[in-house]
C-alpha cells in the first residue's frame, strides 16, 4: 500500500509526519535539528530516500543536511555558497547600492532525474546547483548578473530566491521567482535568464508594469502541462498559458487576492489552491476564518474550503512554501501555519484535519508519495 | 611542535559536531585564534562556516571568543592566544551571544 511522508520545516527544527495511504493516522518524528530554522526540506523524485534540508541560524549561519534513509539519519554536506565573480550591488531599502551578501538557503529543488543534483535558491537572490549530492555548490551566475540586477530591491523578508520550478518536459528550462524582483526563466539550464513579468501589475512600485520589481510570492505548475503557470503575487493571483511570456489576473471572487502559497491538484491541472490573507500588513486570514480557496477552472471562479478549519478567531499565516500536494487518488493537500498547525485533506480539500497542532511556526511543507 | 588546545563550543555546535563536552584540537606553530579555528574545522569539517564566514573568514556577528575572562572577539585572529590557553590550563570559549529577550 502507498504511504506518504510530509516534510515540515519550522522556525525551531524539522518534523517528519508519516501515514499510510488512508492518511488518517500519523506518526510524528522530530524535532530534527532542534533550535535551528529549517527553511525547507525536500526529497529527491529520483530517490525518495534521499532528502535535503536547509538548516540556518542567526548565530551559526547556513548548514545543509542530507539523508539517504528517508530522514532517519542525516549528515552534513557542503555549505559554502560563494558568489561566482564580483558580487556587484543591488538596491538597499533606502535605494542605495548594497553588495550581494549570502544569508541563507530558502528553497532546495532536487533534480527529477538525479538524486545528486539539487538547485538552491538563496538570499541575497541567486541560484546555486550541486551535482555531487550537496558536497559543493556552484552559482549559476547569469541570473545574479542579469542587466536588471542592480535595480533589484529586497522585499520585507529579504531579497530571496524562494521559488524554483524545473520544467519536466523541456530539459534546461528553469523558472525562478525572487522577492522583490519578479519571475525569471532560463532555457539553457541556468546559463542565461530573462524576466517573465509581462502582465503583472504592482501598485507598490513606481512603474506598475515594470519589467522587474514585482513581489512574486510563489509559482506553481502541473507537470503534465508545464507551459501553464500559476502565480500568487504579493497582491493578485495570476496565470500564464505561455510559459511566463504573459500573465493575466485570475483572482476572480477571492475575498482577498493577497497570499503566499499556490499549488495545483496532482491529477487535475485546472484545479488550484490558494490561502487568501487579508493584507500585506495584516498577515492573517480575512474575518479570522482560515479558508483554503479552490478553483476548478484554473482561476477566476473560487470556492472556499472550510470543513475542519478554524472559522473563528484564527489569525495565523500560511507561508509561501508551506503547501504541498501528494499524488494519491484522491489527491491529498497539506499546509502548515505560523501557529504551528499542519492541516491535511485526504480528499482534495473537501475536509481538513490537523495532523499536529502545536509545532513551532511552520515555514515549509513538502510531501512525498511513496510506493 | 604542536600543542593541544581545549575548546568549549556552544551547545548547537556540539550537536552539529557530534561531540559532548569540550574538545581538544592539535595546533601546530604559533597558537592563534586563526590557528585554533583552522584546526577545529579540519577535525570537525561540519563546523566550517558556522563560526566564521567561509568566504570572508570574518567571525559570525553573534559569536564571541572568550578566554581567561577576556573577550578576544575583536583581537586580530593572528594574535597569540593567552599562555594559559596554550598551556592547556584554560579553554578557548566559543560563545553564542545572548539573544531572544
Amino acid at each position: 500500500m502507498s504511504s506518504v511522508r510530509v516534510l515540515v520545516g519550522t522556525r525551531k527544527g524539522a518534523f517528519i509526519l508519516t501515514s499510510d495511504g488512508r492518511r488518517e493516522r500519523w506518526d510524528v518524528s522530530g524535532p530534527h535539528f532542534g533550535g535551528w530554522e529549517i527553511y525547507h526540506l525536500k526529497g529527491s523524485p529520483a530517490d525518495p530516500q534521499r532528502l535535503y534540508a536547509s538548516q540556518t541560524s542567526g548565530w551559526f549561519g547556513q548548514v545543509i543536511q542530507r539523508s539517504s534513509d528517508g530522514g532517519k539519519s542525516w549528515e552534513t554536506v557542503g555549505n559554502k555558497f560563494a558568489y561566482d565573480g564580483p558580487t556587484g550591488t543591488h538596491q538597499w531599502y533606502d535605494g542605495t547600492p548594497h553588495p550581494w551578501e549570502f544569508a541563507r538557503v530558502w528553497h532546495l529543488e532536487p533534480s527529477p532525474t538525479d538524486p545528486d543534483t539539487v538547485y538552491a535558491g538563496v538570499e541575497d537572490a541567486a541560484l546555486f546547483r550541486t551535482t555531487d549530492g550537496g558536497q559543493s555548490w556552484t552559482e549559476l551566475a547569469g541570473l545574479r548578473t542579469h542587466t536588471s540586477a542592480p535595480s533589484w530591491q529586497p522585499g520585507a523578508g529579504g531579497m530571496c530566491l524562494h521559488t524554483i520550478v524545473l520544467d519536466p518536459k523541456q530539459p534546461g528550462r528553469i523558472f525562478v521567482a525572487i522577492s522583490a524582483a519578479g519571475a525569471f526563466r532560463s532555457d539553457d539550464d541556468g546559463r542565461t535568464w530573462r524576466p517573465i513579468n509581462r502582465g503583472l501589475h504592482s501598485e507598490g512600485i513606481p512603474d506598475a508594469t515594470a519589467e522587474v520589481g514585482h513581489c512574486v510570492h510563489r509559482i506553481a505548475m502541473h507537470r503534465s502541462r508545464p507551459g501553464v503557470l500559476f502565480m500568487q503575487k504579493h497582491w493578485d493571483v495570476m496565470r500564464s498559458d505561455d510559459a511566463g511570456e504573459s500573465w493575466r489576473e485570475v483572482s476572480g471572487n477571492l475575498p482577498s487576492d493577497f497570499g503566499f502559497p499556490i499549488d495545483v491538484h496532482a491529477h487535475e491541472p485546472e484545479t488550484i489552491y490558494v490561502v487568501p490573507i487579508k493584507s500585506d500588513s495584516e498577515h492573517y486570514p480575512p474575518d479570522g476564518r482560515l479558508r483554503v480557496y479552490r478553483s476548478r477552472s484554473g482561476g477566476e471562479e473560487w470556492e472556499p474550503l472550510t470543513s475542519g478549519l478554524p472559522q473563528h478567531h484564527c489569525y495565523v499565516n500560511v507561508l509561501r512554501d508551506a503547501m504541498a500536494v501528494d499524488t494519491l487518488d484522491p489527491c491529498g493537500i497539506y499546509f502548515g501555519t505560523t501557529g504551528g498547525q499542519v492541516y491535511a485533506s485526504a480528499n482534495a480539500g473537501d475536509k481538513w484535519e490537523p495532523i499536529v497542532r502545536d509545532l513551532p511556526s511552520v515555514v515549509s511543507v513538502e510531501v512525498q508519495t511513496l510506493a | 611542535m604542536s600543542v593541544l588546545v581545549r575548546v568549549v563550543l556552544p551547545a548547537h555546535l556540539r550537536t552539529l559536531a557530534r561531540v559532548a563536552g569540550e574538545v581538544k584540537v592539535e595546533v601546530a606553530g604559533p597558537v592563534t585564534l586563526a590557528g585554533v579555528l583552522d584546526a577545529l574545522e579540519t577535525t570537525y569539517p561540519m563546523l566550517r562556516g558556522t563560526i566564521r564566514d567561509q568566504v570572508t573568514r570574518q567571525r559570525r556577528a553573534f559569536l564571541r571568543f572568550f578566554a581567561c575572562e577576556q573577550d578576544l572577539s575583536h583581537d586580530s585572529p593572528d594574535a597569540p592566544l593567552p599562555e594559559a590557553v596554550v598551556a592547556g590550563s584554560e579553554p578557548l570559549l566559543v560563545v553564542g551571544a545572548m539573544a531572544g529577550g
